[in-house]
């Protein structure tokens, strides 16, 4: 389980370096971003550029993930490639996770702004 | 399973054997992971990114449900994973000799069925079946003797390499 975390203007950003979020690591991948985002205060994004496979265990892990920060600190998602943008899509959780294009967009655009 | 009416057309029997993908595998997480990526490397000249992606949820989903589910995390037991592709697309069919498929696993889920995951309810699970009947063709189950067998198709559109 391969994660990098750094902040940037207050912002926690976690670094998903993995291929796949799916059954076999969807327990350890929880585990351990709760482990990373323990002294995070407001908001987390996940980085998710490096991840071109989601099963819907990993989507499960986000979804635990996001109750878990809740209500103080807010899980936003970033770099969705095209096959775990479906997963979204299909299972309306589009609608629940804050999706942002990619990290560069946070950088110059809301994240300087925020806090 | 016999696979020798598989072989449909002229083809010669080195076509065939590129047609036919079959594997047995332990029923783990780690095991399911190297038959998804042999399947997909198996057949990811016929398909687009897109199509290749639908392929593994597909299977990574009905998998991931017999490690789980149909051998309840037991660190043992087989699952038999066989695909044919055909003019029309692949037809999948994955067995196990675990504990029969509960009944309401085969229910096509509506979208304003109570029993459909809802976003706003911020569900851990239950993701699964509905991708498993909102993306697969035919999906179709039976139990015999002791064991489930499962089946689906995904249809394919013509690769230029395939036409």
């Amino acid at each position: 389980m391969n994660l990098s975390a750094e902040t940037r203007s207050g912002v926690l950003i976690v670094h998903v370096e993995e291929e796949r979020l799916d059954a076999a690591i969807a327990i350890r991948f929880k585990d351990q971003i709760r482990e990373l985002t323990s002294s995070a205060t407001s908001r987390v994004v996940l980085d998710l550029s490096q991840v071109t496979f989601l099963d819907s265990s990993g989507l499960g892990a986000l979804v635990a993930i996001m109750k878990a920060l809740a209500p103080l600190r807010q899980l936003e998602l970033a770099g969705l490639t095209p096959n775990v943008e479906k997963v979204f899509r299909l299972t309306r959780m589009d609608s629940v996770f804050p999706i942002h294009g990619d990290l560069s967009q946070l950088a110059s655009g809301d994240i300087r702004h925020a806090g | 399973m016999r696979a020798e009416r598989a072989q449909a057309g002229s083809a010669s029997p080195d076509a065939a054997e590129g047609r036919i993908f079959h594997t047995s595998f332990p029923a783990r997480p780690q095991a399911v992971r190297e038959a998804l990526r042999a399947a997909v490397a198996r057949f990811a000249r016929l398909m687009s990114a897109d199509e290749a992606g639908t392929f593994e949820l597909i299977l990574a989903e009905i998998l991931n449900n017999v490690v789980e589910h149909s051998y309840q995390d037991a660190d043992e037991g087989t699952v038999t994973l066989s695909i044919v592709q055909d003019r029309r697309g692949l037809s999948c069919s994955i067995s196990d000799d675990g504990v029969p498929l509960p009944e309401d696993c085969l229910r096509r889920v509506l979208p304003d069925d109570p029993g459909r995951p809802q976003p706003g309810n911020l569900p851990e699970g239950g993701f699964g079946w509905f991708l498993i009947h909102d993306l697969a063709e035919e999906l179709g189950y039976q139990r015999d003797a002791n064991r489930n067998l499962l089946a689906f198709r995904l249809p394919l559109c013509p690769q230029k390499e395939n036409a």
